[in-house]
């Protein structure tokens, strides 16, 4: 079976420095994936690559089957792969109601969007029940930028879902997060996994990734390195070898033997 | 988990918040009603040419920072370069009336929405490259292409170079002379407002008001950014370029440095920062305070710069004390008074 989502061979250099180095991952349609690696080991310069905002290098992405088109952030949403940020976007100047808003889709014509108002009752009733979902409903007023930090990853991740994407991308959505909230935000996304969405979740909160994700991907420099089951990659030597090195890294200075 | 007390007092605070709102509501279309009124009424209220003269010119700056803003007070990219359309709509009417030989009179009003389309027009190819850049850049960009624009219109053979172009002179008698300039200005500021309006009330005002806080962002929500922007700025240039048209007809001459002023985007800016970006009402405002200003201060002192010293003072002003400018500062201390008003009507 094709995996719903998947990465070939993609690298990415800025200036000399290598933040992908062939990397492939495979995402499975009703997963949750998890995706962990030292900072730095470029986990968020591969979600930028699928999601249209870096342009890689070299390598393709695929989304059922097809390729998905090289940097065009809308065309990839538009695709169905919607995305969270590491740290959060959110339009801090319209209401929560209306960066809900800004996310539902519609095929009109710009003419049409001038003559439409905003959202129609169903759109707004839509994006009420999501901003429910996440508990934000009496918020929906409010200004964006006066929400909180978890809030607003809260805010994020229900915009996102406004336009119903068959897979989501969440980067570090605990990041940041007091631990209530990271609870919050778990249990909606195994809701929404129950319900048949897909995830790919980079996360730094070891706990949370080993409870939540079917699957784990490791990263190191720029390649993904190991794949598998959590408890099988939490036991992998190699796992280990890329935390602690990039550790001795920042201890030592040189630090490349530890490596072996 | 709910707590029935804390349920029940936001309820009577909506109830109390819905009922002011209501108010606040009715106060406001009152107010614009007779906003509306005085605008008709005002020629015949102040019939002395000197007085309707300014009045002409107000409602001409009225309408130019209303369309600015529409551009950039949602998007929040600051063009400065928008004289190139107001010159554009300038000597679409000078050279076509000239050149078709058209009779003076009302026909020559007709000119006045061709002004705008070839404004528009000009704006397609100069958005789809000024807006591949963004802040600073831009800004610049808009005020390079303005330049090659005066350029042209000093250098180019049917302009009539710098000794400019005559538009037809109408014999209307001297005391309703500038009424009708000023009843077409409302026409084209009625347009003007009206495309605010379209703009904020739909889901295009809600996508440029999304690029304006994170451009990439909405691109990453399917927001077709670049058509977004590129509509509002054609827009935008449209009803500048209309009262451009008008206010080469007003004027009866128009010369390259008038038609393609630099200071015309400080005007406008200001008048737009000074009442409040992205509001309906602000440029409007700001236009009704500065205008009038500088044409006094041209005509009583006959020192047409003097008007920039006073420019300069108040834009350091609106920056240091109000940088949302007047209107939005104003409600939001109304609104906070609304507010603190219905908490007590609550206790
Ligand atoms: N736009 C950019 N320009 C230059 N260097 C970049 C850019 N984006 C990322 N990098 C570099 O690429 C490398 C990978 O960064 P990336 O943000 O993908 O790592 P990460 O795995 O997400 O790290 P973290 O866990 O800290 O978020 C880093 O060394 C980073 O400094
Ligand atoms: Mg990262």
């Amino acid at each position: 079976m094709t995996p719903l989502l998947e990465v070939s061979g993609v690298s990415k250099s800025f200036g000399g420095l290598r933040a992908l180095d062939n990397c492939s991952i495979a995402v499975a349609e009703g997963e949750i994936a998890g995706l962990i690696g030292p900072n730095g080991s470029g986990k968020t310069t591969l979600f930028n690559v699928i999601t249209g905002y870096v342009r890689p290098d070299s390598g393709t992405v695929a989304f059922r089957g097809l390729p998905v088109p090289a940097a065009s952030p809308a065309g990839v949403f538009r695709l169905g792969i919607g995305r969270t940020f590491q740290i959060t976007r959110i339009f801090g100047r319209l209401s929560v109601m209306e960066n809900m808003l800004v996310a539902t889709q519609r095929h009109e014509s710009w003419w049409r969007s001038v003559a439409r108002s905003a959202a129609s009752r169903a759109e707004r009733g839509r994006a009420a029940e999501l901003l429910e979902f996440v508990g934000l409903a009496r918020f929906a007023g409010t200004p964006a930028g006066r929400l909180s930090y978890g809030q607003r990853k809260l805010l994020e991740l229900a915009y996102v879902l406004v336009a119903d994407p068959a897979v989501v991308l969440l980067d570090e959505p605990a990041g940041g997060v007091n631990p209530t909230l990271v609870n919050e935000i778990a249990e909606r996304v195994r809701e929404l996994n129950r319900a048949g969405k897909t995830f790919l979740i980079v996360e730094h909160n070891m706990e949370l990734v080993m409870s939540l994700c079917h699957r784990v991907t490791v990263m190191h420099q720029g390649a993904a390195i190991v794949s598998g089951p959590p408890e099988a990659v939490r036991a992998d030597p190699r796992v280990l070898d890329a935390y602690l090195g990039g550790e001795d890294d920042e201890l030592v200075g040189a630090g490349g033997d530890a490596r072996g | 988990m709910t707590d029935v007390a804390a349920l029940a007092e936001p309820r009577d605070l909506e109830q109390v918040r819905a009922r002011r709102s209501a108010l606040v509501k009715g106060a406001r279309g009152a107010f614009w009603a007779a906003f509306c009124a005085l605008l008709l009424a005002f020629p015949v209220i102040f019939p002395n040419p000197t007085v309707t003269s300014i009045a002409v010119f107000t409602v001409i700056f009225m309408t130019a920072a209303t369309a600015w803003n529409a551009f950039s007070g949602y998007s929040g990219y600051i063009a400065l370069g928008h004289a190139a359309f107001f010159g554009t709509g300038a000597y679409t009417l000078a050279v076509i009336s000239t050149d078709i030989h058209m009779a003076p009179g009302y026909g020559v009003f007709s000119l006045v929405p061709l002004g705008g389309l070839v404004a528009a027009a000009a704006a397609v190819p100069i958005g789809l490259i000024a807006l591949r850049t963004r802040r600073h850049t831009f800004v610049v960009l808009t005020i390079a292409i303005f330049f090659i624009f005066q350029l042209l219109a000093t250098n180019l053979s049917f302009t009539g170079g710098s000794s400019g172009e005559a538009t037809p002179a109408p014999a209307w008698s001297a005391g309703g002379y500038n009424d009708r300039f000023y009843y077409a200005g409302l026409v084209c500021l009625a347009v003007a407002v009206a495309v605010t309006l379209l703009i904020r009330r739909s889901r295009f005002g809600l996508q440029l008001l999304a690029i304006r806080d994170d451009e990439d962002r909405a691109a990453g929500l399917g927001v077709a950014v670049t058509r977004v922007k590129l509509v509002a700025f054609v827009a935008s240039a449209f009803s500048v370029g209309m009262v451009g048209a008008l206010y080469a007809y007003f004027l009866g001459q128009i010369y390259p440095q008038f038609a393609f002023d630099p200071l015309f985007d400080l005007s406008v800016a200001l008048m737009a920062f000074l009442g409040g970006l992205g509001t309906v009402s602000g440029p409007l405002l700001g236009a009704l305070l500065l205008e009038p200003l500088q044409q006094y201060f041209t005509l009583q002192f006959s020192a047409s710069d003097l008007y920039l010293v006073v420019y300069g003072a108040l834009f350091l002003a609106v920056i240091l004390f109000m940088p949302r400018g007047v209107v939005p500062t104003v409600a939001g201390a109304l609104a906070a008074r609304r507010e603190r008003r219905a908490e007590r009507g609550r206790a």
